[in-house]
């Protein structure tokens, strides 16, 4: 029982982690983008490349960088997390009205004001749709980062499927897909509060 | 490392070649499959938007479902091999082709429909040849997506006895090798790319001269 807990929080953990750190730098790098639009275009592209690989293969060749454990996991979840964090920070601030940013200016805002007070809170809806979309790509990450060392409930689900036993199959697979519904729940509650003010 | 891997890739190659002809095999018979069940099918689901709600929330469900768990589930179903992983991925395959099969039609804004109907078609004639038309860049999309998703999963596949390259990753894993790892990691990643640009080019085409824009973000 302890073990379960353990390896739950665990598979929680490295996932808010890769996607904390990919918001941190996402974010930042989608409010760049925004200020010099001539490069959104290739960068966006080029993290867009990173995405493709596939999930197997991107931790697998991290694995020959990171070495066998969680932290491999942390960094796949980081580049897979990039592509809908920058680009919905970037694309929610540009589908901003004009005329708040008229509004705004007029009431003799700097552009650090700007930014801070109308570009992201108006962009923080679409952002949480980004950060929504990499939790429930992370936790199926972690799962397969059991086969490069990683913790997790992933555990369970690999041994089940070795050892042909349902029962500790489900043991990991039942906590993942709850933790990935609610997950979805949640922010897309959060996502339409934010919207509504 | 570098000199490592170059020499296993110079003894192994015909390894290699036969999990990379494998691995494409699988997607291609996968996402076929799918786009000959999920276009009808999201075709039908657009005359009936009622049922077509609850059949989208269910497949926005499904799809959070990791793949290993997916495997996992569908194992004791279908046994262990290809079969097994074709099955599944064919089944994951549907989700992004229904989904933009059905959301393409929908978005073809009234008027076309209208000046259609205007013009006395009826309505497979319309389906035909305004509908489709219009939707089909958004259906490439799907398989775009579909194709890329189910290269991924194939590699999952191996541990069900899938085949394909991530036999070459899994076997490198259990024996601590990296050289073999990266021979099925690098080849899969270099699939997946060129794979989602080509269909991506073919989406470009299949859009309806007049409507070609700048590609946006």
């Amino acid at each position: 029982m302890y073990e379960f807990f353990q390896r739950a929080l665990v598979h929680l953990m490295i996932s808010v982690a890769g996607v904390l750190l990919a918001a941190v730098v996402g974010v930042i790098v989608g409010i760049v983008l925004t200020r010099v639009q001539k490069v959104a275009g290739p960068v966006i592209a080029a993290i867009e490349v990173l995405q493709t690989i596939p999930s197997l293969a991107m931790l697998s060749i991290l694995l020959v960088f990171f070495g066998l454990g969680n932290k491999t996991a942390v960094v796949a979840i980081f580049f897979y997390s990039l592509l809908p964090i920058v680009r919905n920070t970037y694309t929610g601030i540009l589908a901003l009205e004009p005329s708040l940013l008229e509004a705004g200016r007029g009431m003799g805002m700097s552009s650090l004001q700007m930014l801070f007070w109308v570009e992201l809170p108006n962009a923080i809806p679409v952002i949480v749709s980004g950060l929504r979309i990499s939790l429930i790509t992370a936790y199926g990450i972690v799962t397969i980062a059991v086969l490069v060392g990683g913790g997790g409930l992933g555990r369970y689900v690999y041994r089940g499927i070795q050892m042909r036993s349902m029962g500790m199959m489900l043991t990991g697979a039942i906590p993942i897909c709850l933790m990935a519904w609610s997950t979805d729940l949640l922010l897309n509650r959060l996502e339409r509060k934010l919207l509504r003010r | 490392m570098m000199s490592k891997f170059l020499t296993t890739l110079q003894k192994d190659w015909p390894l290699l070649l036969k999990a990379f002809w494998d691995h494409v095999q699988i997607t291609f018979f996968s996402v076929s499959l799918g786009v000959l069940i999920a276009v009808p099918l999201g075709i039908a689901l657009t005359r009936t938007p009622r049922l077509a709600k609850r059949v989208m929330a269910v497949l926005g469900v499904l799809q959070t479902v990791p793949s290993m768990v997916m495997f996992g589930l569908l194992m004791p179903l279908t046994g262990i091999g290809k079969p097994t992983a074709v099955v599944v991925l064919t089944l994951y395959s549907i989700l992004p082709i229904l989904r933009n099969t059905y959301t393409g039609i929908t978005e073809v804004s009234d008027g076309y429909i209208e000046a259609a109907t205007g013009m006395g078609m009826n309505s497979l004639q319309i389906l035909f040849q305004v509908e489709l038309p219009l939707a089909l860049p958004v259906i490439v999309t799907g398989i775009r997506l579909s194709s890329v998703y189910i290269i991924s999963w194939a590699t999952v596949a191996a541990i069900i006895g899938g085949g394909g390259l991530g036999d070459l990753i899994y076997t490198g894993l259990d024996r601590y090798n990296h050289a073999i790892v990266l021979m099925g990691a690098i080849p899969a990643s270099l699939l997946a790319i060129v794979t989602s640009f080509l269909i991506g080019r073919l989406a470009q085409c299949a859009t309806p001269r007049g409507l070609r824009r700048e590609r946006h973000v």
